[in-house]
């Protein structure tokens, strides 16, 4: 499908269209558009952007970060202490209630957290949960998490990924169940469900006074429409209020007409080139010289992808998370462009005249474009394939992907372990397997002193900046499209919430 | 008849069943299911432990006989996207499709059959240019393109339809002349062809000069014999709109079983896939019959063969 090719004519045509948008502000009803068909509501069994969305309006977690400044603050727990390393106690929140009227205590805690950390019932980020061995209740509103081995980023988790679900009603529900009729303590309840198609909320009038604060919009119907030409036609005849991940070349457009309100946000997905430097894929490939990735990092124009290609709040990245996360030290060796110094690197480890070399990427087939001719350029010559994610997860895992284009969004965790300790800890997607980093990442992981683990990440970052394992580039962003009657301010996270909307 | 139905009924579920065989086969070589619903943060031992929890490590004969002895049952498993039985999916987003299908083909046929017929009384002339005009044009345009266009027009200018969504019969209207406008051309210039051959033929002439009337001329003898081959081009087409209208019921947000498949092929989510494959395939096989027994109802002459 050629689609790009006539969808800018069909933007500028719809330019012409004269006409306000209307709100639907006079029935309450926010109208949103989703993209994607989100597979369940169920958080725990949803991997999507879409479902975080739909979490955060719906459950609460037991503790609330700030998303501007990352703060803790309590939200089902009032207060959390640490009883040794491997146990936290909490104080619950009393005189909450969830959506069906079931008091929030402490079995509702404990059910929670030992359904999902088992692995057995199949959530589908297993390291989301996977921290938590089980949970045990004190009193009706204490209870103690128990993890696995010693786990600083509990509260981030706390704050993020893990919500606390109904006990009994799960327990008779399940995961199906909780998918199709979800019951919460959040902002939001949920008034209707049609499995990807359709998601109907409307305020919770009993909702506690908790860090999140009351929701002011009283209904938000979400609509999946695949295509985002489609939603802005929506958002021009007036059908739809907000829409989200709005490509920029069209939100600059929507901007230039003035009738919306157009937000750019980073988000915290990053996206790199992966090298096979241990030679999974052939022990004499290329890149398991150390010249040789120096140079791909060299080849690479991280200013010019950033600023003609992605645009809005991206920006360049030179280490092996996002700058934001906690542990993510930006002291490390940085590649500026400089492909003749990519090509003098290259002749130094005996390609004078380049090599070839196959290059996987599986999505922003743009990006992946410019990414191949600045490799071109100084030699690299690219056989490049387009994969379907999941084939190209496969060949990541069997480790025969000598070079490759991926990115990671660390699942909005805000802090390091999410993305570093994910890839350079020798598991099947490490394609570094350098011992160094990994004694540094398992000290900077266990550790309970947030100095002693910031100052373990930035010897890892430093020795994998230093051995050029990656070639960081860039962050994505985001851009937010509403009509003039919606006041939202959306955060750095990529997560859009409700509660925080109003009518202007 | 009754012997030329039920050979015709033998072939058909042969057809399903070599469609449904194929289909496995392909999808069992184009990737790893378990790898797709571990998702982003799996590692080899979850995608290890699904594979055997599914039972994707079992021979590709063992597979396809056991769920082909489901399927027989009416059981065509849990989508692993969505967790929910397939059939009741399929069974839901069908009814969109089933709709838009046959009101897009019902349009075709109501505008290509009398322009064709028109075109081929006058060939040549003003009428006969206009409609040939339309059916290039129809061949032409991408139907996202043309979906877009009407978007532009009826919801966002005159804002009398509206652009997405499948609740009313108004959200109906631009995908069936969408989808039918495509099928129109090759069914008029059919009928148009057909026609100008079968008023040149000598049974014509003997009607018009035994005095019959010229309207029972055009529809009792020629259009009834010109029509044997567009029923079978309108069958495919049906066929072709149950199961192709991916991008209508994507622009228009419809939700519909064409999308569904679609997007299910790059989620792995093989029940979903393999069930409407057989679904589609079987939609072809049902229109292709009843083509089939219209045609041999037409055409005495067709039941012999």
């Amino acid at each position: 499908m050629k689609r790009r090719v006539l969808t800018g004519s069909v933007a500028a045509l719809a330019l012409f269209s004269a006409g306000m948008a209307h709100a639907d502000k006079g029935n309450d009803t926010l109208r949103v558009a989703f993209t994607k068909e989100l597979e369940s509501v169920d958080s725990y069994f949803n991997s999507a952007r879409e479902g975080v969305v739909l979490q955060r309006a719906i459950w609460d977690g037991l503790i609330y970060a700030d998303p501007h400044t990352g703060e803790y603050s309590g939200n089902l727990a009032t207060e959390w202490t640490w009883i040794d390393d491997t146990t936290l106690e909490l104080k619950l929140r009393e005189g909450v209630t969830f959506h069906d009227g079931s008091p929030f205590t402490a079995d509702d805690v404990v059910y929670t957290v030992d359904f999902v950390a088992n692995e057995a019932n199949g959530a589908v980020t297993q390291r989301n949960v996977n921290w938590m061995d089980h949970a045990e209740k004190v009193d009706d509103h204490t209870v103690r998490i128990i993890t696995k081995e010693p786990f600083p980023a509990a509260l981030e988790y706390l704050s993020g990924p893990v919500s606390i679900y109904p006990s009994d009603y799960y327990a008779e529900a399940g995961p199906t169940g909780m998918g199709l009729k979800p019951i919460g303590t959040g902002p939001y309840k949920v008034v209707s469900v049609e499995p990807g198609k359709r998601f109907v909320l409307e305020r919770n009038e009993n909702y506690f006074d908790g860090p999140k604060g009351q929701a002011q919009i009283g209904n938000v119907d979400i609509r999946t429409i695949p295509d985002v030409n489609t939603q802005i036609a929506e958002l021009f005849s007036g059908q739809l209020d907000l829409i989200w991940q709005v490509p920029s070349d069209q939100a600059e457009r929507l901007e230039q007409m003035g009738q919306f309100t157009v937000a750019n946000e980073s988000t915290m997905r990053v996206g790199y080139l992966a090298m096979d430097a241990a030679g999974r894929s052939d022990p004499d490939n290329p890149f398991t010289k150390l010249e040789v990735r120096q140079a791909v990092n060299h080849a690479i124009n991280r200013e010019e992808l950033v600023g003609e290609l992605l645009k809005g709040k991206s920006i360049p990245i030179h280490t092996a998370c996002f700058p934001s996360q906690f542990g993510c030290a930006q002291d490390v060796k940085e590649y500026e462009y400089d492909p003749e110094k990519a090509r003098e690197l290259l002749a130094q480890a005996g390609y004078p005249d380049g090599f070839a070399t196959e290059f996987y990427a599986y999505r922003d087939r743009e990006l992946a474009e410019a990414i191949t001719s600045y490799l071109n350029a100084v030699g690299i010559r690219t056989d490049f394939k387009m994969l379907q994610y999941s084939a190209l997860r496969d060949l990541n895992m069997k480790g025969e992907t000598p070079l490759s284009f991926q990115t990671w969004g660390s699942f909005s965790v805000n802090d390091a372990s999410a993305m570093v300790s994910q890839y350079f800890k020798h598991g099947e997607l490490d394609d570094a397997r350098d011992d160094e980093v990994l004694a540094e990442l398992d000290i900077a992981d266990s550790s309970t002193d947030p100095e002693v683990r910031k100052a373990h990440y930035r010897t890892a970052l430093q020795r994998i900046a230093d051995q050029a394992y990656w070639a960081p580039m860039f962050s994505y962003n985001t851009n937010y499209v509403s009509t003039a009657e919606v006041s939202y301010t959306p955060t750095a996270d990529e997560v859009l919430r409700f509660h925080t909307m109003t009518w202007n | 008849m009754l012997r030329f139905i039920l050979r015709r009924l033998g072939l058909a579920l042969l057809v399903a069943l070599t469609v449904s065989f194929i289909s496995f086969s392909l999808l069992f070589l184009s990737g790893d299911p378990a790898i797709a619903i571990a998702g982003e943060s799996a590692n080899a031992e979850d995608v290890a432990a699904i594979r055997a929890l599914y039972g994707f490590d079992r021979p590709m004969m063992v597979q396809y006989g056991d769920w082909l002895w489901h399927a027989l049952q009416f059981d065509f498993g849990v989508s692993y996207y969505f967790r929910l039985p397939v059939a009741d999916l399929i069974s839901e987003r069908l009814s969109v499709t089933m709709t838009l299908g046959v009101c897009g083909i019902v349009f075709a046929l109501l505008t290509a059959v009398p322009l064709g017929v028109i075109a081929a009384i006058r060939p040549n002339s003003l009428i006969d240019r206009i409609a040939l005009f339309l059916s290039v044009a129809g061949q032409a345009m991408p139907s996202f393109w043309f979906g877009l266009i009407l978007i532009v027009i009826f919801a966002i200018q005159l804002r009398i339809l509206p652009a997405s969504g499948a609740d009313t019969w108004q959200h109906f209207i631009m995908p069936t002349i969408v989808l039918g406008y495509y099928a129109m051309p090759a069914i008029m210039r059919l009928t148009r062809a057909g026609m100008l051959e079968v008023l040149s033929a000598d049974y014509i002439r003997t009607a018009r000069a035994k005095g019959a009337s010229e309207g029972r001329v055009l529809f009792k003898h020629a259009l009834r014999n010109a029509i044997i081959p567009v029923v079978s081009l309108a069958a495919v087409q049906m066929g072709f709109m149950l199961g192709g209208s991916i991008v209508v019921e994507s622009v228009f947000a419809l939700h519909g079983a064409g999308y569904l498949a679609w997007e299910s092929i790059g989620r792995n989510d093989l029940p979903t896939v393999q069930a409407l494959i057989l679904v589609f395939a079987l939609f072809y096989i049902v229109f292709t019959f009843l083509a089939d027994v219209l045609n041999a109802w037409l055409d005495p002459r067709m039941r012999s063969a």
